[in-house]
């Protein structure tokens, strides 16, 4: 058992050092392509956390939302401004070191912080299944109100979105 | 899940928070840009279902806000990607540095 | 029918034909312009003689009106037809008329024709506002109008530099008396608070405390500063000079203004303010003695003068100092009546010679003679104005000089009745002198070819005749003295019964000197020469008119044109240098300032903008415009939050 656990535990660290190394790869690389595919490489990286976690639908839901839309309109924007974006010319401003320092402070102090806190761990939800009619029962009934506004919002994005993006609609 | 201590998913979910961050800071491309924000809001995510299963009274409540975290990336990442089809339509560029207007 | 009111029509009808004539006359009246002018002084004539003729019955007329206000006090102006003014209103309207239409005559072709009537207008307007005057004020300034119609009409012929330079003679000369007269005037003001005829005559003759509280001091003065105007005015001593110049004129001006009129107005002035004089008797002998001299030395001049308007200029100041010394005698009625006939038989003179010069175009009496055939109505009526000048019984001219001797005599001026009585004589000599010499013996110039002037000069002429002949019986001891009584019944006048040695002195006078003339210039001319060799100093100094001229030329023009010469030099070395030193000074202030302008002030302008310039520049680099830096900028500022927030500082 303690194996098992150990070989589980090894995995799971394994795989954020990963989706870090394609986190990095996210913002480092120069083809914006690849770094769209580093970006699907993260996100799958996530929703395998979410399973550890078992929250089941949430990972389901990372993977058809964000894998399956999200990087699909994101590779789509890529491919339509493609003829700059393959250009191999510099990708990052001349800013890098400041905002690389700004985030390591960042990592420390928040890294330290974080450490340091002694986290309540509430025994009752601790390896609770939340299953998808319980999910389903809170976003229509206690977080009803919050899911209203999303959904307004997102339908004025979207429409927004396409107006914005409509052709002619500039000068 | 009482494997990892709590404190090092939060350290994970940091560490792609503060890429995310350097993404934004630094690539020139938009969706580049875009990409990054994906980043950070995925670490987001990755809090909320962390303290979700360990610290809070329901364990719904952060897969609920986790989705609802989900649907507002994907508002960003569509609403984003028209603005730079936009700016793209309009000044042949999808660099942020090439479009200083703001400037004096 | 005709009202008191009317009256101001008199001064009115003139002033519309000068306005008609100065505005038309030159483009559409043209020969007509004399008809203009003529048409309003007959119209003056036929308002002004029905109101004098009801003066004459014993009326007296006067009104005013507001003209400003100045302060509390009021300017009035307004009429007063009385006695005085009657008479010499009726005189002006007759004489002015006449001459007026001989001008027409003797003007003829004149390229300036409309223009002399225009002036001729407004002269005529100016004197008539003068006679029926209420006051000082309005009386000064008809004045003044006379001086400037004086000098336009003798310097009519500007082409001439002459007749320019006579202008201003005149004009100069008498402004030196007008000055007097206006100073004369502001006293009387300041003393008597009013210059009001009527209100001057109250104040004066009346008998009241108010009168021996006055400053006879300030009044004495004032008399005489008006006196000053006199003298200017009709050519008295010292200031006459400008009188004979002032024949440069047309002839009918000469017999207008420097005559008739104009200068009687100088009389005048004296017999309207006439109590003021006899307020303070200090003034009188002045007013003799300056008369008297003046008088004498005119016709003393006028002995040897051979230019026949020199002659008849001379023997005018020397009737106008006979004026002025009866008024310094009291003599009101006699100098007023003097005034009165002397204006018709000297504006029959003048007009008679006008006429001879208009025949024979020259002026020296050397070049005329025998004229009397070949133009009889001109030399009769010289004749006639000249034994009336002489004083012949029973001509106006006996009857006003014999009350002015008779004056000098009764009142016991034993001094200036002889002097007056020589004078008498001489004028006999000098006018049969030029009467003989014009008109009687031989043709002298053969160039001179002599013809009668036309009908419309002539009737001029024979209508004055006839006012000199009968103008003395109204003043004659026939009548009364009607005439003296008529004008002094006002004020306390002294009478005098007629003398038959004062009489027969002044016929003895004029009788003697014609017979002289007659003897020296109709018998033998060449006598003429010989006594004046033997009286060669008294002969220059006559025919050099004292010297008058070269007098004042040397003692007071030049050392004016040298006080000038220096003011000049003072304008131009201190007062110009000056203006010019400022001007320079004013230019280097100004390089100073421009200095200043474009170094500090521009500089310190410039400085802001180019100290803004360079914080800007250092402040625009946070404004990139790049989203982000701006979001680099806030994300350390987040650094700085949370350090800040953790305590780590």
């Amino acid at each position: 058992m303690d194996f098992l656990q150990l070989a589980v535990k090894t995995g799971i660290y394994a795989l954020m050092a990963g989706t870090l190394v394609f986190a990095l790869g996210v913002v480092t690389l120069k083809n914006l392509f690849h770094a769209a595919l580093s970006l699907a490489a993260v996100l799958i990286g996530t929703a395998a956390l979410y399973l550890a976690f078992h929250a089941e639908f949430m990972a389901a839901v990372q993977i058809l939302l964000y894998v399956g839309a999200v990087i699909t309109v994101i590779i789509f924007a890529v491919m339509l401004t493609e003829h700059i974006a393959e250009r191999s010319i510099l990708q990052h401003n001349k800013q890098s070191l400041p905002a690389l320092l700004g985030v390591l402070a960042l990592l420390v102090l928040i890294g330290k912080v974080l450490l340091k806190t002694p986290w309540p761990v509430n025994p009752s939800t601790l390896d609770a299944r939340v299953s998808v009619s319980d999910l389903g029962v809170a976003l229509m009934g206690t977080y009803v109100f919050p899911f209203e506004v999303i959904s307004i919002l997102l339908i004025g994005a979207l429409i927004g979105a396409v107006v914005i993006a409509r052709k002619g609609s500039h000068p | 899940m009482n494997l990892i201590p709590l404190s090092h998913i939060l350290i994970f979910s940091l560490a792609l928070f503060g890429i995310g961050i350097y993404g934004v800071l630094t690539r020139r491309n938009i969706i580049g840009i875009l990409i990054s924000i994906e980043l950070i809001l995925n670490a987001a995510n990755i809090n909320l279902i962390a303290f979700s299963q360990t610290t809070s009274l329901s364990p719904e409540t952060g897969q609920v806000f986790a989705l609802f975290v989900i649907a507002i990336a994907a508002i960003t990442a569509a609403v984003g990607l028209a603005i730079v089809l936009a700016l793209y339509r309009a000044r042949k560029t999808v660099f942020a540095d090439e479009v200083h207007l703001l400037k004096w | 029918m005709v009202t008191a009111d009317w009256i101001y029509l008199v001064p009115l009808f003139p002033l519309m034909a000068f306005v008609a004539n100065l505005l038309w006359g030159a483009r559409f009246l043209k020969n007509k312009a004399a008809w203009v002018s003529i048409a309003a002084s007959v119209a003056a004539c036929a308002v002004a003689l029905p109101i004098c003729v009801k003066v004459f019955g014993g009326a007296r007329f006067s009104n005013e009106f507001v003209w400003l206000t100045i302060g509390s006090g009021t300017l009035r102006f307004g009429y007063l037809v009385d006695p005085l003014s009657a008479s010499l209103l009726s005189m002006v309207t007759i004489v002015g008329t006449l001459i007026q239409i001989y001008a027409a005559g003797y003007m003829a072709g004149d390229p300036r024709f409309s223009r002399f009537f225009a002036y001729v207008s407004l002269f005529m307007f100016a004197m008539l506002t003068l006679t029926i005057a209420n006051n000082f004020i309005l009386f000064f300034m008809a004045w003044e109008i006379m001086g400037l119609c004086s000098y336009l009409l003798i310097g009519f012929y500007f082409e001439k530099t002459s007749a320019a330079k006579a202008g201003f003679k005149a004009f100069l000369t008498t402004r030196v008396g007008d000055v007097g007269f206006l100073i004369g005037m502001l006293t009387l003001f300041v003393t008597l608070g009013t210059l009001d005829f009527s209100e001057i005559n109250s104040l004066l003759t009346g008998t009241s405390q108010a009168r021996l509280g006055m400053n006879t001091g300030l009044l004495a003065m004032s008399a005489l500063c008006i006196f000053c105007g006199t003298i200017g005015k009709s050519a008295q001593f010292p200031l006459h000079v400008w009188l004979p110049d002032a024949m440069e004129g047309p002839t009918p001006v000469s017999a207008l203004i420097h005559a008739a009129t104009m200068v009687a107005a100088g009389v005048f002035l004296i017999a309207r303010s006439f109590v003021i004089f006899m307020a303070v008797p200090g003034t009188m002998p002045v007013v003799t003695t300056i008369g008297c001299v003046t008088a004498f030395m005119a016709a003393f001049i006028a002995l040897t003068q051979t230019d026949i308007k020199r002659i008849l200029a001379y023997s005018t100041i020397s009737q106008l100092g006979y004026m002025v010394t009866a008024l310094g005698m009291q003599g009101l009625g006699a100098g007023t009546f003097h005034l009165i006939t002397h204006a018709f038989f000297k504006a029959l003179l003048f007009l008679a010679a006008g006429s001879v010069i208009h025949g024979t175009h020259v002026q020296d009496i050397r070049q005329m003679g025998g004229l009397f055939k070949k133009m009889p109505h001109t030399a009769l009526t010289f004749i006639i104005a000249s034994l009336a000048l002489a004083g012949v019984p029973p001509l106006s001219g006996f009857w006003s000089k014999d009350e002015i001797l008779l004056t000098a005599f009764a009142s016991g001026h034993s001094l200036v009745f002889w002097t007056l009585l020589l004078t008498a004589f001489m004028t006999a000599f000098y006018m049969f002198r030029l009467v003989f010499m014009t008109f009687f013996g031989k043709a002298r110039d053969p160039k001179v070819h002599a013809h009668e002037s036309p009908a419309l000069m002539t009737l001029p002429l024979w209508a004055l005749a006839v006012g000199a002949i009968l103008l003395g019986i109204p003043g004659s001891p026939m009548t009364h003295h009607w005439f003296q009584r008529f004008l002094a019944h006002a004020i306390h006048h002294p009478e005098y019964h007629p003398s038959t040695f004062v009489m027969t002195c002044s016929v003895v006078a004029a009788i003697s000197g014609i017979a002289l003339a007659g003897i020296i210039y109709l018998k033998n001319i060449h006598r003429a020469e010989a006594i004046a060799k033997t009286f060669r100093p008294l002969y220059q100094l006559s025919f050099n008119k004292f010297y008058f001229d070269e007098i004042y030329s040397r003692y007071i023009i030049r050392p004016f044109n040298a006080v000038g010469a220096i003011f000049f030099k003072f304008d131009v070395s201190i007062i110009d240098g000056a203006v010019n030193g400022a001007g320079t000074g004013s230019l280097w202030i100004g390089a100073v300032k421009n200095w200043i302008d474009q170094h500090i002030v521009d500089g310190l302008v410039n400085f802001m903008g180019t100290f803004t310039r360079l914080l800007n520049s250092i402040v625009k680099r946070l404004q990139t415009g790049f989203v982000q830096n701006y979001l680099l900028i806030a994300f350390l500022s987040f650094l700085v939050f949370i350090i800040w927030e953790l305590k780590l500082i």
